[in-house]
Order: structure tokens, then sequence, then C-alpha cells
């Protein structure tokens, strides 16, 4: 039996820790988006007109659907990515498994603006890649759409967020119990329909958190746009940085913040709903 | 022991269920873990693989599952070649060690897999599932998912998953192992009389003796790989072929003789034997010892004298350890109450089996 007096102790530093860092925060950033800024000065006078601004001016609505655009287009790359190599990787590399797993966590250690830079380099119309396609002549000119674009954003984000969906498919992969899968094919199941009705089932609770960390992740992304996305490709996180920033209306910023905060939570509550109902042990 | 009849029922299969193992082997690197197996399995014949772990049991029966591929050798099933077809294309199915039911199905799905994924009408499914289930008493479990059930239960709905498919062969790697004695015992019961009704050849792998000699109408006894001997389980019992198999299958006194002029002897011990002169060991089952003062003695009756070391009682009957001028000897007498002491011991000569350590011929 531990005491009251060691209970305690060791329960307040994690709350004091979510107290100030959390719940303090976030409940400045809520009072926030319901006050307004006039002549350059935050003045604390409730009320709606954030969110009024919010869901009027287009611009924002737009900024923040070519995020989840973004978003999604990177959660199903990594996906059509992820799942050959973890289904792959578990099932049939044998005893090349470590060194592929390796290769693999690599690139997590490389930092996110080294990265970034290197895509420049690869995909700029002086870069690798347009280099290449003019010296084989097939294209004359450098292509323009591949850098400062959506796409090379997706792209980047991608490459960024590949390990994020591979390492909990993994793991749920390696999960599954091979005598399960004898026991399919046993009872008249080719390897494609074993697939479908037994692992993919079973690796949906990876599948999902996967999912989730890349999408996320990427929908909150300021600095993909800033390093390879230009001015088509504005993010929903570049608004709330310029509105903290330059443009200093503190209570439009954490308006937007509050919508997305919403939009992530409810999505985190869902894919767990999802989650508990794909687990079966 | 269930003896099998000739005339029974099950013996109506046809040959579809026959199984043939020809010169099978199989390696994994330098480990030989099968050598040369050949074997054949009668259609509706209830065929156990007994062996210790690392005897090659195992690895027999996921070679004619098709989980493995023989490094040597052929496996035929009703006429035709099955060690070349995958798994899924095999008219065999079994039943898994930890059951390997699926976790995301639920009772009836998973016994519906089968009909499913082979494309059976859809129509016919819930009636056969519905039977199938029936048969093993889990109908009205068909809701629940595995998790919810016990070890019995599980091991049910996976017998009845394999049996769906209506395979020609049935393969179970010691499917009631897993399970409390009581529990076993049930099981083994119905297990037999359910391959009794439907007649299909049942391939049974098993480390426990007593469960092959109850269930099988033949044992295989495997060891490093290698077939020591096939026989029922009367002849095995009766007549073990090696010094392995008389140890392995009940429990026996192994006693070392001298043959000189149609008589063997070891200490005090010496019977009529019609082997020729020289070194022979003998295999003598506890229970053909007998308390002289209890039985009448019969012609070829061997008596000796010898103290009683240690007695052990274990039910029905008395495990006396005796000693024969220095010779240990078990014997296995009727329950009888405390016994100390010389007495008067005695054995028929014919109980005395010749046995040899390798199999006669290798």
């Amino acid at each position: 039996m531990h005491t009251r007096a060691y209970k305690l102790a060791v329960s307040i530093p994690p709350l004091l820790w979510v107290g100030v860092f959390l719940l303090i925060p976030y409940a400045l950033m809520l009072l926030h988006s319901f006050w307004l800024v006039r002549d350059g000065i935050l003045v604390h006078e409730w009320n709606l007109q954030n969110y009024a601004k919010l869901f009027s001016n287009r611009i924002y609505l737009e900024v923040l659907f070519r995020s989840i655009r973004i978003a999604a287009s990177v959660t199903l790359l990594s996906l059509i990515l992820g799942y050959p190599l973890a289904y792959y990787m578990s099932f049939q590399s044998g005893r090349r498994k470590e060194l592929m797993y390796q290769l693999v966590i690599i690139p997590l250690w490389v930092s996110y603006l080294v990265r970034g830079y290197a895509w420049k380099t690869i995909l700029g119309s002086e870069g690798v890649l347009n280099s290449f396609l003019q010296y084989f002549h097939i294209t004359t000119e450098p292509v323009g759409f591949l850098l400062y674009s959506p796409f090379a954003v997706v792209l980047m984000l991608t490459h960024i967020y590949t390990p994020f969906v591979f390492l909990p498919l993994y793991a749920s992969l390696e999960h599954i119990p091979r005598n399960l899968v004898e026991a399919s094919h046993d009872l008249g199941a080719s390897p494609r329909t074993t697939f479908f009705r037994v692992i993919l089932p079973l690796s949906m609770p990876g599948l999902l958190a996967g999912a989730t960390f890349a999408f996320l992740l990427s929908l909150g992304d300021f600095l993909a746009p800033i390093l390879v996305g230009g001015p088509s490709s504005v993010m929903i996180a570049n608004i709330v940085q310029n509105l903290f920033g330059s443009a200093y209306d503190w209570p439009l910023g954490a308006a937007i913040s509050v919508c997305i905060l919403l939009l992530t939570v409810s999505l985190l509550f869902l894919t767990e709903r999802l989650e508990k109902r794909w687990s079966f042990t | 022991m269930i003896e099998p009849s000739p005339s029974s029922p099950a013996n109506h299969a046809t040959s579809e269920g026959t199984l043939e193992v020809r010169n099978l082997a199989k390696q994994f690197g330098r480990q030989h873990v099968l050598k040369d197996i050949s074997l054949h399995v009668a259609g509706g014949e209830f065929l156990t693989l007994l062996g210790e772990s690392g005897s090659g049991k195992t690895t027999l029966l996921r070679i004619i599952a098709g989980f493995e591929q023989p490094s040597i050798g052929e496996v035929w099933m009703g006429g035709s070649r099955l060690d070349l077809l995958p798994p899924y294309k095999r008219k065999v199915n079994t039943v898994f060690q930890n059951y390997a039911l699926f976790p995301h199905l639920s009772v009836e799905e998973n016994v519906a897999y089968g009909l499913r994924v082979t494309g059976t009408a859809a129509a016919d499914i819930p009636g056969r599932v519905q039977d199938a289930l029936g048969m093993v008493k889990m109908a009205e479990y068909a809701e629940r998912r595995p998790a919810k059930l016990s070890g019995g239960q599980q091991q049910r709905v996976a017998l009845a998953r394999a049996l769906v498919n209506r395979p020609q062969l049935l393969l179970l790697d010691e499917p009631l192992s897993a399970l409390d004695a009581n529990l076993r015992k049930q099981m083994q019961g119905e297990l037999k009389s359910l391959q009794r009704e439907l007649g299909i050849t049942f391939l049974f792998v098993t480390h426990d003796q007593d469960e092959a000699m109850v269930l099988s109408d033949r044992i295989a006894l495997l060891r490093n790989g290698e077939l020591e001997q096939i026989a029922s389980p009367r002849e095995i019992y009766e007549r073990p072929a090696t010094v392995y198999a008389a140890e392995f299958i009940g429990q026996t006194n192994v006693i070392k003789a001298e043959i000189h002029g149609g008589r063997a002897s070891c200490g005090a011990l010496s019977w009529a034997t019609e082997l020729p002169d020289g070194a022979q060991l003998f295999s003598l089952r506890p229970e053909s010892i007998r308390l002289a003062s209890e039985t009448r003695a019969k012609p070829g009756s061997v008596p000796f004298r010898a103290s009683v070391v240690q007695q052990v009682f274990t039910g029905a009957s008395e495990l006396l350890e005796l000693d024969c001028g220095g010779l240990l000897i078990r014997a296995r007498i009727p329950t009888r109450g405390r016994i100390t002491g010389e007495h008067e011991f005695s054995f028929l000569a014919g109980s005395a089996v010749p046995v040899n350590h390798t199999k006669a011929g290798s």
C-alpha cells in the first residue's frame, strides 16, 4: 500500500504539467477567440465576430479545405506505400527483417528541415529532376509544377509521414498469429482471399492509427508549404501563424485554432471508437 | 481402449480418404527432421502419430496439410498426388493446436468461413453451419466471439469449422493438449464417436500415449524423425518392436537376459524360451507380475522371490518396486493393502517379450 503522501507526490508533477502547458493555454486560446483587436490593440470585449469572419470569408474555408485535401492525399499515399512494405516485411522478409526495419526507421533521425531542403534541391527548376529530364531531352524547359505547388507539399509530407504510417501497421501485422493465415489456407481460401478476409481486418487497428497520425500531422503542417509549397499551397497552419505574427490578429487566429482543435479531437474520438471495434483480444 | 470392429460403419468409407506417404524426408537446414517415412492410412481409419517433442510428428502433419514442403518423397490421397497442391486446394482440413479461430468473426462466421471462401451456394451455408455446430453441441453459441468462449468450447468450434467442408481427411494437431484432464477425457470420447459416425480418416498428433491408446485404430510411433513402429494399440503394447516402443507406451521392465540352451536367465529369474543362445533384452510389463499367493500356478509360470522396496497406491492398483537379488523390477498388482517384506511373485514366460534397441532389419 502506498501512503497518501506518496500518491500525492507522484501525481502532482504530471497534473501540474498538464495544467500549465495544456489546459491553461487551451483556456487562453478559447478566451482569445471571443475577444477582438481594435486599432492594433487587443480588447477584452466578448463577441462572435471572429467565428462569423471565419465562415463568411471564403479564403479561410478554401484554405481549410485545401489543407484537408492535402492531408487526405498524404494519408492515402502513405498507406499505399506503407502497407505493402509493412506486409512484405512482416510476412515475407525472413532474416532480412531487422535490416529492413532499420532502413525504414533511419529517415526519422534526419531533421525535418534537412529533408525539406533536399526536396527543394530535387524539385527546383535547376534541380536534380529537371536537369535529368532536360539532359535526356524528355523536356526542353524546366518543368514548373514540380516545386512550389500542392504536388510538392504532398510529396514532401508523404516522404516524412510514411514511416509514421508504417510503424503501427507493421506492429499490428506482426501481432497476427500465423496459424490464422494457415487456418484460412487450410479452409480453402487463396492467399488473396486470406488477405482480404483475415489479414486486412486484423490489421485495421494499425491502419487506423497510422492513417490518423499521417492525417493530423499533415493537416497542421506549416513548414512544407513554406519550404516547397509556394502561394498556391498555403495551408491553414500558415494562416494561423500569420495571424499570430505579422497580421497581429490573435482573436481570429485563436478562432481558427479552436475550429482545427475541434476537428482533430472529433477525428481522434472517431478513430478510437473504430479501433476498439476492430480489436478482439 | 475402444476396439475397432471391422464391420463398424466407419469402414464403409471409400478409398477417397486413403493417405499414402512415400519415402518422405524433410530437412530444415542441416537438421533432418524426418527421415524416409512411408506409411499407408486406410479410408476411415483413426491413425495417431505419437512421439516426443522433436520426433517430427507435427512436421509430418504440416507436410500433409501443405504448410511445409517435403525435401524428398511424395504424399498421395485417394489416388492423386497431394504434395504438389497448395494447402487451399487440398481436401484436407486441420484442427490446430491452439484452435486458430478467427478472432474478428463470430462462432457462426468462423464455421461458415470454409464454405464462403470455396464458393458454396449462399443458400446452403446457414443449414450446413447449423449442422456442424449441432454436431459439436455449440449451436447456442453461434453469435459469440471466440474470445468469449472457454478452451473446450473453442475446441468444439475448431472441430466444427474443420468438418464443415466435409474433408476426406482430418488432421488434428494435439487438439486436446490445452484442456484439463476431465474435459480431455470427455472430448476424447466425443472425437472417437464423431469419427466413427462420419467415417472420415483422422490423422491425430499427440505426445500423450494414453490418448493415443484410447483413440486410435493404429498408432505410428515416431522417434527422431523415423517410424519406430506402426501397429494397433494392442499389438504395439503386447509386441513392442523396440525397447523405446516398450518404454514409451505404458510402463515396462527391460530385463537383460542371457540365453543358454533354451533358457533365459537374469539373476534369480529364469524361464524357458525358444530363442537362440546369446544376450537378449526382454520387456516385462509390471501388470504381468502377480503375487504367487493370489494366483494359481499355471504351466509356464515363472516364480521368483523378491522383497518389496516401495509401494505406491494408484487407486485401482498398487505399484510395487521389487528387489529380486539386486535386480529392481516394477510390478502392478490389484489393490490389496499394505505389503512389506519378502514374498513369492510370478509371471508367465510368454509375457516376457524379446525386444531390441533398433528395429529388426535396420
